[in-house]
């Protein structure tokens, strides 16, 4: 993931990738997405694509971010030592993945504070299944199981998308991902195991998850403006209702085998499409959580705001140690 | 003070011992021994590497994408280079 | 050599106890920053420290649990005792505050944790001597990790070196408590179970002051303030850290997880 900070012979004024509109340029870099290549940092693209995989990949890594905040809200209440880590380095792991894909995005020719401001100023969007409340311990599990699950499901065709840098964190993301699944539904598996109470919490989650979950894919692909342009591009390579399907038919053998049920009552196998049937997703409230009215829109964002601001005279003071230490080692040269 | 962020360095993980250090990402840090350190929390946390480098990224010189041709392209046709382009008989053909 | 006589169990389970509570509770602390760091780059690294206490805690408690003989496990130990059976130093349990605080604090007590693990390499308790070994490495990492941060911050912007004086000025009078001599020390001393900590104290001074002054900060003179953590009297910080770690083990007794 090399940036836009590096540095080519005789264009070195020339920070970002070349934006000038070429025939030529664009014939060949059409060629390389239908030869299924990749573009690398750079190499040249239309302004378009790369103003679409910035927006792309900083939501990615916004959401990986703001997505530590509801699991961290358990990460001190945790039932055993065990789970504790557990979480720890899960939430841990989605900071990692923030950091990748803030680094595949700076390649583009933006700075990470560039693209932390527009989070904080709420220039920016994240996935709003983290705008939902973690309630009870049984949340994390479910969390994993389902919100994990769903990611997953969108994140692994993109380790084959156009853009090499994208493409390599995301590689190095769904190795990692894998883990959180399975520790989620692990601890589900343990938690149904156990008391009435428990098996009640694990439902209770399940209930107030499962439609938030299947929203994770976005708006129908009727409904969807980007689509056909980012699959032309190789940046979206599977279809949002394609991916939905595959996961709800994924998703309700793994229910059956913990013992909890979907709260939709439309939800049957349809022999004929050799698919599941689900019902009819509430987009008001997919839209009503997207434009900033869901329970955590607020107290998230200002979560962040807050450890960034906060954490302003740390970072600075870094800088200033290191220039004060690199005059002294020339004074002393 | 003027606010600016912290300067970028690329990392390259040695896997195991051996092997050539790989890059496999970027760290934002101060200098030179955070960037080392926050390399290993961010790269390593999975037994991935044995040995660390880190290089300001605006340190590196990289070859210009649109010299692809003249770089790259001469080695095409050296096909001699390759022990497969000599045939030999079977009985000596793992040489 | 003499071969040392067997220390009386309590002392010994209270050596280890008191191990096994300083991680749990500075890593409970440490967790707390997990998705708060300055940088994500930083989030990563206290996310890794925390993690490794969290292990030295579950393997020294494990170990305590055995030392007992009643049956008790990690669990039941990190989350099933009163405030006044927990035993670690009270630096460990004192909030997180800033980003300055934090450094200075991991500086102060990692730095302590690498002289006991070197000595504890050589303990007689084959168990202890071998969480040493791994605890060890960790260990000098947080030291060198927090005091170059320490160094950093300490000398580097004007508001920086006060927050960081301040933290120091804050935190250094517990460290007193890192070396009060105790009964049990000296018993787990005679034993070879591992070094009275009052005998560390030189050693320490000897670490942590260089580094000190490197980062342009003032040490404090000792006064006489002190704090109790180690016998079990700890600040009122205790009690509300335990009322949340403790949360899911008291509303459901007995519940696997």
């Amino acid at each position: 993931m090399y940036t836009q900070a590096l540095d080519i012979p005789q264009q070195g004024a020339d920070k970002g990738p070349k934006a000038v509109e070429n025939p030529a340029y664009q014939a060949e870099f059409d060629a390389k997405i239908d030869a299924g290549g990749y573009i690398e940092a750079k190499d040249w693209m239309p302004e378009a694509y790369r103003k679409t995989l910035v927006r792309q990949i900083s939501q990615h890594a916004h959401s990986e971010i703001v997505g530590m905040l509801p699991e961290g809200n358990w990460i001190t209440r945790a039932p055993t030592l065990k789970r504790k880590a557990i979480l720890l380095a899960k939430v841990q792991d989605e900071g990692g993945h923030g950091l990748y894909l803030y680094a595949a995005a700076e390649t583009l020719g933006v700075s990470r504070d560039e693209l932390l401001d527009a989070l904080h100023t709420g220039k920016a969007k994240y996935s709003s299944i983290f705008n939902y409340p973690t309630l009870t311990w049984a949340d994390i599990g479910v969390i994993g199981w389902l919100v994990d699950g769903a990611a997953i499901m969108n994140q692994i065709p993109l380790c084959k998308c156009s853009y090499g840098p994208y493409a390599r964190a995301m590689v190095r993301i769904c190795k990692e991902e894998s883990f959180h699944q399975r520790q989620g539904y692990d601890l589900l598996l343990t938690m149904m195991k156990g008391t009435d109470e428990q098996r009640e919490m694990v439902q209770d989650a399940v209930n107030r998850w499962w439609w938030p979950s299947i929203m994770m894919f976005g708006p129908h692909d009727k409904d969807s403006v980007h689509s056909g342009q980012s699959a032309r591009w190789g940046i979206k390579r599977i279809s949002n209702d394609d991916l939905r399907q595959k996961f709800v038919d994924a998703t309700v053998k793994q229910a059956e085998v913990l013992g909890v049920t979907m709260p939709d009552p439309a939800l049957q196998w349809n022999a004929e499409r050799g698919h599941y049937d689900y019902g009819a997703i509430d987009w008001d409230e997919f839209w009503n959580v997207v434009n900033g009215h869901g329970q955590g829109n607020v107290d998230r964002l200002a979560a962040r705001v807050k450890a960034w601001e906060d954490g302003a005279w740390v970072r600075d003071a870094a800088l200033e140690h290191e220039r004060k230490r690199a005059a002294r080692e020339d004074q002393a040269a | 003070m003027e606010r600016k962020e912290w300067p970028l360095w690329e990392v390259f993980v040695r896997s195991r011992n051996g092997l050539d250090h790989k890059h496999c990402g970027s760290v934002h840090a101060p200098d030179a021994k955070l960037a080392l350190q926050v390399a290993r929390d961010v790269y390593t946390r999975r037994q991935e590497g044995v040995s660390i480098w880190v290089v300001q990224a605006d340190h590196i010189v990289a070859s210009d994408p649109d010299a692809k041709p003249e770089l790259f392209d001469p080695a095409e046709d050296k096909i001699y280079r390759h022990p497969t382009f000599y045939q030999l008989p079977d009985e000596v053909n793992h040489m | 050599m003499t071969t040392p006589n067997p220390a009386p169990l309590a002392a010994h389970l209270e050596y280890v106890t008191r191990l096994g509570d300083n991680a749990l509770i500075l890593g409970q602390r440490m967790s707390e920053w997990c998705g708060h760091a300055p940088v994500l780059e930083e989030d990563m690294a206290l996310g890794n420290m925390s993690l490794d206490l969290i292990g030295q805690a579950r393997m020294l408690l494990t170990h305590a649990g055995k030392l007992e003989g009643q049956g008790r496990d990690e669990d039941q130990l990190a989350f099933l005792r009163t405030e006044m059976n927990y035993r670690n130093l009270t630096l460990c349990e004192l909030p997180n505050a800033d980003f300055g605080r934090t450094m200075v604090r991991n500086f102060l007590f990692a730095s302590f944790q690498v002289l006991l693990w070197e000595r504890l390499l050589a303990s007689h308790d084959s168990e202890l001597a071998a969480i040493a070994a791994k605890s060890i490495k960790e260990a000098r990492y947080h030291a060198q990790h927090a005091g170059d941060w320490v160094v950093r911050l300490g000398d580097g912007t004007a508001e920086s070196h006060e927050r960081t004086q301040a933290a120091l000025d804050y935190l250094w009078p517990y460290t007193a408590e890192f070396f009060v001599v105790t009964p049990s020390d000296e018993a787990a001393a005679a034993a070879g179970i591992g070094p009275a900590w009052s005998e560390l104290e030189a050693a320490w001074e000897a670490a942590v002051v260089p580094v000190l002054n490197e980062a342009t900060l003032t040490v404090p003179a000792r006064t006489p303030f002190k704090s109790w953590g180690k016998f079990g009297r700890h600040s009122e910080h205790l009690g509300h850290l335990l009322s949340e770690m403790q949360y899911m083990q008291r509303t459901y007794p007995g519940a696997q997880w």
